[in-house]
Order: structure tokens, then C-alpha cells, then sequence
């Protein structure tokens, strides 16, 4: 009996450790996690792709924080009954091509499964008429 | 101790330990988006964006709100204001439940709520000469005993239909509904 408990007491602290100033730079596998976040769309408008970014999350019911056109940076919040902060860079490679990356939080966990990043894109394709390209 | 009461322990610490997952529609486009949208949403005929932002500050100064943050290049403003959450209904309902509970503890009501709101101009694909603004809110509400009871995006008509007439007011132009 106590030995069950020592175990039980010993998972628990092992999963709080996690928890601790470590989580400054903790997160997923760096190449995997940016592949699901980041989506290549062939346009050289940088300014037009920014607005429907913005567009898409209005239509997702963010509400946009702050945004900057030189750095290229948009971050919304959206609050419904729970908390999504997101960030969506813009970078330009090369002359016709523009690299989207987007990271969210969910309440105060990093987003790291596919899926939320796959339906974002989705929306984003449909606000841009562009089809989204994976980066290898 | 059983096997089965071990396993049901186990799943216990698991279920504890593992974090929250993120609801499957919560990056997707809803059904409503495209109402929405509408809602939120007044055309201007106008080819002069910057008024349209400068209209909308000022109408957001007159409700009150404080401007967080601009980028005039995408024809963005961010702002938010702290406001009484007091309601009538709700106090009267908390009234009620402390009457019947005795007295003894004291029921907590909404008290304060931030609002946010971003505000966005921008231009319309067909037409040189006309500009779509935007507008979306969100609050915060806090209960008299500091906790936080709600965390939603406003979707009331009213307040929507509010803004537009007094930003319409102020560009002196007329909004064309969507």
C-alpha cells in the first residue's frame, strides 16, 4: 500500500516538474513543430496577405492586440469561455513567395497538435483565394 | 488493495497531470462566420482610409475606450476600456438564493468587466472608392469576490448597430450594410 503511494506521489512530482522555469524553453520538437505552423503561399504582397490574415482572424473571432507591417507581426487574442493567443509572422523568401507562421497558446499550454494549425491555414487559404504550400 | 482500485488511482493522477486539450472547432470557420461578419461590418464610400481610422478612434474616445495600439498601414486600432458588469436581474437573483440560503454566505455577482476591441479598415476588392470597417469585441468579467465568470466575444446586434451609427455621424457619410 505505501509503495503504491510513494509511486502515485512520485508521478505526480515528475509531471510538476515540467511546470517550473524550464518551461521558458520547453516545447516540442523545434523542425516538427515549425512544419505544422508554417505554410509557403506564392504572393509577393505582403501588405495584402497581412490584411487577410487579419480578416481570417476577425472571422475567427479574435480580436487583433497589436499588429506591425514593417516586422511583419500580427497577435489576437480570442476568448470563448476559454483563452487562444496567437502570433502570425509574415517573411518574405524569395521574389514571389511568402512564408506564413502562426503559434498559439490555449489557455496556458502551446499549441503544438497539427490540427488547430491545419483549420487556421484552411481559413487563411479561403481569405487569400491562394492555395497554402507545406515547407519542407 | 485491488487491482482494480490501483488502476482506477492511476487514472486518477493521469486525468490530474494531463493538460486540458484545445476544443476540435476552435481554429474553424463557423457556420455563423459568414453573419457574422455581416454584422460586424459597414461599407464607406470613401477613398480616404485614414479618415475612416481617424473616425473610428474618436467615436472609440467617445464610448469611452482607451487606445491600446494602432499600425495605420493596415488599417488597425486596438483599444479597451473597464466597465461596470452590475445586473439588475442577476443582483436580484443573488438576493433571492442568499434569502433562501438563510443569509449566511453571500452570493457573488458580476461587478467589472474589460472590454477590447479591434477595429479594422480596409479596402474593398472591387472598388477603388469604397472601404470596408470592421469591428469585433470581446470582455472580461469579474465577479464581486475577484473571479473571473466570463470570457466571450460580444455578439449582441445592438451594440454592433450602436457603433456603426455613431461612426456613420462622425465620417459624415452614409453606411451602406453589407
Amino acid at each position: 500500500m505505501r509503495f503504491i503511494f510513494i509511486i502515485l506521489l512520485a508521478v505526480t512530482v515528475l509531471n510538476a516538474c515540467v511546470a517550473t522555469r524550464d518551461q521558458a524553453i520547453a516545447g516540442a520538437s523545434q523542425v516538427e513543430l515549425r512544419s505544422y505552423q508554417t505554410r509557403a503561399f506564392e504572393s509577393s504582397d505582403k501588405k495584402k496577405t497581412m490584411r487577410s490574415i487579419i480578416s481570417t482572424l476577425q472571422d475567427l473571432n479574435f480580436v487583433v492586440d497589436k499588429a506591425d507591417l514593417d516586422l511583419g507581426t500580427i497577435t489576437a487574442t480570442k476568448l470563448s469561455g476559454y483563452q487562444i493567443r496567437m502570433t502570425v509572422t509574415v517573411r518574405e523568401k524569395g521574389e514571389n513567395r511568402l512564408l506564413v507562421r502562426a503559434n498559439a497558446q490555449y489557455n496556458n499550454r502551446t499549441i503544438e497538435e497539427p490540427g488547430p494549425y491545419q483549420d487556421f491555414f484552411m481559413a487563411l487559404e479561403k481569405s487569400m483565394f491562394l492555395t497554402a504550400h507545406a515547407v519542407d | 488493495m485491488s487491482w482494480r482500485r490501483i488502476c482506477s488511482y492511476i487514472g486518477l493522477v493521469c486525468l490530474v497531470s494531463a493538460c486540458a486539450s484545445i476544443p476540435t472547432n476552435a481554429l474553424k470557420l463557423s457556420p455563423t462566420s459568414y453573419e457574422d461578419r455581416q454584422l460586424q461590418t459597414r461599407g464607406y464610400e470613401t477613398r480616404d482610409e485614414l479618415k475612416l481610422l481617424i473616425a473610428g478612434a474618436g467615436v472609440l474616445q467617445d464610448l469611452g475606450y482607451a487606445i491600446d495600439e494602432t499600425e495605420k498601414s493596415l488599417g488597425l486600432l486596438t483599444a479597451s476600456k473597464r466597465a461596470d458588469a452590475f445586473d439588475a436581474g442577476q443582483f436580484a437573483g443573488a438576493i433571492f438564493l442568499s434569502v433562501l440560503g438563510g443569509g449566511g454566505q453571500s452570493v457573488a455577482i458580476d461587478k467589472e468587466q474589460k472590454i477590447r476591441a479591434s477595429l479594422v479598415v480596409s479596402p474593398s476588392h472591387n472598388r477603388e472608392d469604397y472601404f470596408l470597417v470592421r469591428i469585433t469585441f470581446q470582455r472580461v468579467v469579474w465577479d464581486t469576490q475577484g473571479r473571473v465568470t466570463r470570457i466571450e466575444s460580444i455578439n449582441d446586434r445592438d451594440i454592433y448597430q450602436g457603433f456603426f451609427s455613431k461612426l456613420s455621424k462622425a465620417v459624415f457619410l452614409e453606411a451602406h450594410s453589407l
